[in-house]
């Protein structure tokens, strides 16, 4: 990762850093980003931009966002939402997992209308525990059938697909096996990277399950662990550990990279192999939306969906976060949705 | 929880009192209450884990793993606990005690790897020390193509000692600065040689404060997952939070609680034993004369200064260059300053109804011991020692159902904040009101004065090392909170800790280097004024 830089030449640099920090803010959506009364109104005269009476409380009638989804990602989308539609957004962001169980432990009491989540998964165990509505058919058939609850109780909005991530100096493509299984071969013993407890992975292998079977699936987890995989607790990590060639190879999402090149250049030490031929290990993940049951404003949260789904939206997924449309017709700078599938 | 067997207590509490004592209502009514409060968190748990069968609970505690998970989080505690207590009390004491160059400056850079999220610390571990990382860089010329491994238990001790030992080092700084130096000056006068008095006479003295700040330390490595994760240890806590991350299932992960609870209350046992019967009241009213180190200054220098640039120097200069590598990427700097006032704001707040809440707790407990005092005391220390993410479900559980109209709101998040690092204020209180003689206070409430007077004009003032000390640590560690921070804050209430979260779950280094080195930065000036202190005592 950091290799051979001055780093303490840099370190003067860190004196400097408070001053920095405080440029203008761009607008993409930092602190209190959604209106004029949403976060920070204690903040007593620092910035002299104190209104509200009443400090910290989600406003009456605004639409209630938690997303699993990175702020970095989906903010500047919610801000367009606001400013083209008029409806004041508030959004609590966290993680997928914590923020279901949070709303399951809110049960009736949930302040929440949407619910946008990185993995089925979580959509999944809340849309279980009976907190979805069903959403209308018209939202529905925007997406394809594999990406939406079976129930109509959420329904997708973007798509990734699991890649290989490889090391450059280790491996050339072609060197690479031309299916997800072949790893399971003694030869890439030592040589494997993994984030098993994380959403994506368990949804890979929910989605293995499915598509291969029970046994085939058991057999290739069973595989890869016979073969030492070193393991990671997320996608960033291990992708990290492919370009340092701490391991060869990694499973992983495939936007990460995007993000990797865009913030240290191309001489980058890992790159995506994307598995051909409808094989398992290219599989695409969708990250989805779905609506309360309890919300206050189902109104405001069917039109948020609505918006994601929208042409609009569903191209910013493409071009901003490097994900896979859900909505056919939209065009991608990587090649398009369906021939990854 | 445990309790004390009847007879110690009464052997304890025969020291200082006549048996059968009460304390006063200013005392006994708000400690009830901060009990309740901790008794949150055990509840949800119990409701949780009761949804599940008893076939399901005994196959979770039974699993032939739990065994193996238990011992190995035994085993990263009690070394993290070592290591943090051999670098703290040495810093303490030259930073305190002797004419160290620079003291109060390397007073408060130690202190701040506390504030450094254990994520990002472990991090900065693995891109510097991991197999690939930095160092291997630089030796790679010497033909060095891979390191050892640094991961699983070296990884983790390393990296949880690192930016735990604060805990020991600051309470013990404090009781260092509130001892009776008359003592060490005696032995001295008596042909005691240095060595032997630092071993003989001080240190027996900081033993409550090493036990309170080593306490601190072990809970924090059984609770923590960020830093065990990165370094690949599984431990209890792990296990609860991928229960709760990949299984959507809050019942298992309640059961996994509960047993770290046992675990808990076992630790709490040992630390019990090991505190020892400290009753040293006295205070000096003249600060110690400062050792002359002599010869030793250069190796005490060198020492200083490897932890620190360990533990500080190393994070904020991976920072530095993440940030630097992002800017010259074309990523641009985003305001993060009302961030940083909220995270000032809220853990200014915090640290004031924490010490608030533990001064109560602390004089029961060291006042007025006895079998409750000694159970509340214990309470407390549950929700630091459960994974934050269990603490923050069960007051959404509670907040969502109990009290709407405080849900999500401040209020609650600094109540969150206090239930969670209550232990850290109540430690360093309870070290300093040791150190203070109670015929003060008893001689004050014969002649008349009243048990808020006393608190007030002879056990605060007596106590202020110990409460300051346990103020800055509870301040400290809620700049770096996350999961209640989450969870639990108004909606859109960021911190600097939630932006470096934000950046650094969706693998933004750069984004997240800003807010990190800023969290350190703003977290010096208030540790400054602390060593500040110090000179005008």
């Amino acid at each position: 990762m950091l290799k051979r830089s001055s780093i303490f030449v840099l370190m003067a640099l860190s004196l400097a850093l408070a001053g920095a920090c405080g440029q203008e803010a761009p607008s993409g959506g930092q602190g209190s980003g959604g209106g004029e009364t949403a976060g920070g109104e204690t903040t007593g005269g620092t910035t002299g931009e104190t209104t509200a009476a009443e400090p910290f409380r989600a406003e009456e009638g605004a639409l209630v966002i938690y997303s699993g989804r990175e702020e970095g990602l989906v903010g500047p989308l919610i801000e367009q939402f606001e400013e083209e539609t008029g409806i004041d957004a508030q959004v609590r962001y966290g993680d997928t997992a914590e923020l279901a169980a949070t709303i399951s432990e809110e049960g009736e009491n949930s302040p929440a209308d949407v619910f946008f989540a990185q993995d089925p998964g979580a959509l999944g165990a809340i849309a279980d525990a009976g907190a979805l509505k069903e959403l209308p058919q018209e939202t529905l058939d925007r997406v394809p059938e594999a990406y939406r609850s079976p129930e109509g109780q959420w329904v997708g909005t973007s798509g990734r697909a699991r890649v290989v991530a490889y090391n450059t100096e280790a491996l050339q493509e072609d060197e690479l096996p031309p299916s997800i299984f072949d790893f399971t071969d003694p030869e890439w013993s030592g040589r494997i990277g993994w984030a098993p407890t994380n959403a994506s992975f368990q949804a890979f292998v929910t989605a293995l399950r499915v598509s291969e079977g029970e046994d085939r699936a058991r057999e290739w987890l069973e595989g890869i662990q016979a073969n030492d995989p070193i393991v990671y607790p997320d996608n960033s990590t291990t992708l990290d550990a492919v370009a340092s060639g701490e391991v060869e190879v990694g499973f992983i999402n495939h936007y990460y990279l995007y993000r990797a090149l865009a913030e240290q250049g191309e001489d980058f030490g890992a790159r995506n192999y994307i598995l051909q031929n409808g094989d398992p290990g290219a599989l695409v993940l969708v990250a989805g939306a779905g609506i309360l049951n309890t919300a206050d404003n189902p109104e405001e949260a069917q039109r948020f969906v609505d918006y994601l789904l929208a042409d609009q939206a569903q191209q910013f997924f493409a071009d901003e976060t490097f994900e896979y449309p859900m909505v056919e017709g939209i065009q991608t700078p990587r090649g398009s949705f369906r021939s990854a599938r | 929880m445990t309790v004390l067997p009847k007879e110690r207590v009464a052997a304890k509490g025969a020291k200082r009192r006549p048996r059968g004592k009460r304390p006063p209502a200013l005392v006994a009514l708000p400690a009830a209450l901060v009990a309740l409060a901790m008794v949150l968190p055990l509840l949800y748990l119990a409701i949780r884990a009761s949804e599940a069968g008893l076939t399901e609970i005994s196959e979770v505690v039974f699993d032939a793993s739990s065994l193996e998970v238990l011992a190995r989080s035994v085993l990263l505690a009690a070394v993290v606990t070592a290591v943090a207590v051999g670098i703290a009390v040495p810093l303490a004491w030259l930073t305190a005690r002797t004419d160290l160059p620079g003291r109060r400056v390397w007073a408060v850079l130690a202190a701040l790897p506390l504030v450094v999220p254990s994520y990002v610390g472990g991090l900065v571990l693995v891109s510097t020390l991991g197999p690939r990382g930095l160092l291997q860089g630089a030796l790679a010329p010497l033909g060095v193509e891979r390191l050892p491994s640094i991961y699983g238990l070296p990884g983790a001790a390393l990296a949880l000692s690192l930016f735990t030992y604060p805990y020991v080092f600051l309470t013990v700084r404090a009781a260092l600065r509130g001892m009776d130096s008359s003592f060490e000056e005696a032995a001295r006068s008596l042909g005691s040689g240095r060595w032997a008095t630092f071993f003989r006479i001080t240190l027996p003295q900081l033993r409550p404060a090493i036990v309170a700040g080593a306490l601190l330390v072990a809970l924090y490595a059984l609770s923590d997952f960020g830093a065990v994760s990165l370094l690949h240890y599984d431990t209890f806590s792990a296990e609860i939070y991928i229960q709760y991350k990949s299984a959507f299932d809050r019942t298992p992960a309640a059961i996994l609680a509960l047993m770290l609870v046992v675990l808990v209350a076992a630790v709490l046992a040992v630390e019990h034993r090991t505190r020892g019967r400290a009753n040293y009241g006295g205070r000096n009213s003249a600060v110690a004369r400062p050792v002359p180190l002599g010869r030793w200054r250069l190796p005490a220098l060198l020492f200083t200064g490897g932890v620190v640039s360990l533990a500080l120097v190393l994070p904020v200069g991976i920072l530095v260059y993440w940030l630097v590598r992002g800017l010259a990427a074309g990523e641009t700097l985003e305001s993060v300053w009302e961030s940083a006032w909220n995270s000032v704001f809220v853990s200014g707040l915090a640290a004031g109804v924490a010490v608030l809440a533990a001064l109560p707790v602390a004089v029961l407990a060291v006042r007025f011991p006895g079998r409750v005092s000694g159970f509340v005391e214990r309470l407390s220390y549950v929700g630091f020692a459960l994974p934050a993410i269990a603490l923050a479900l069960a007051l959404v559980f509670f907040g969502s159902n109990y009290a709407p109209a405080l849900y999500q709101t401040l209020a609650l998040l600094v109540f969150a904040y206090v239930v969670h690092f209550l232990p850290q204020a109540l430690g360093a209180i309870r070290a300093a009101l040791l150190q203070a003689r109670p015929s003060v206070e008893e001689a004050a409430r014969s002649l008349g004065r009243g048990p808020l007077g006393v608190l007030a004009t002879i056990t605060v003032p007596l106590a202020r090392n110990g409460l300051v000390a346990g103020a800055a640590l509870v301040f400290l560690t809620t700049m770096k909170e996350l999961p209640a921070t989450l969870l639990l804050g108004p909606i859109e209430f960021d911190t600097l800790a939630t932006e470096v979260w934000n950046a650094t779950s969706g693998a933004f280094f750069a984004r997240a280097a800003g807010p990190a080195l800023l969290l350190i930065l703003i977290s010096a000036p208030p540790l400054y004024l602390l060593t500040i202190r110090d000179r005008v005592k």
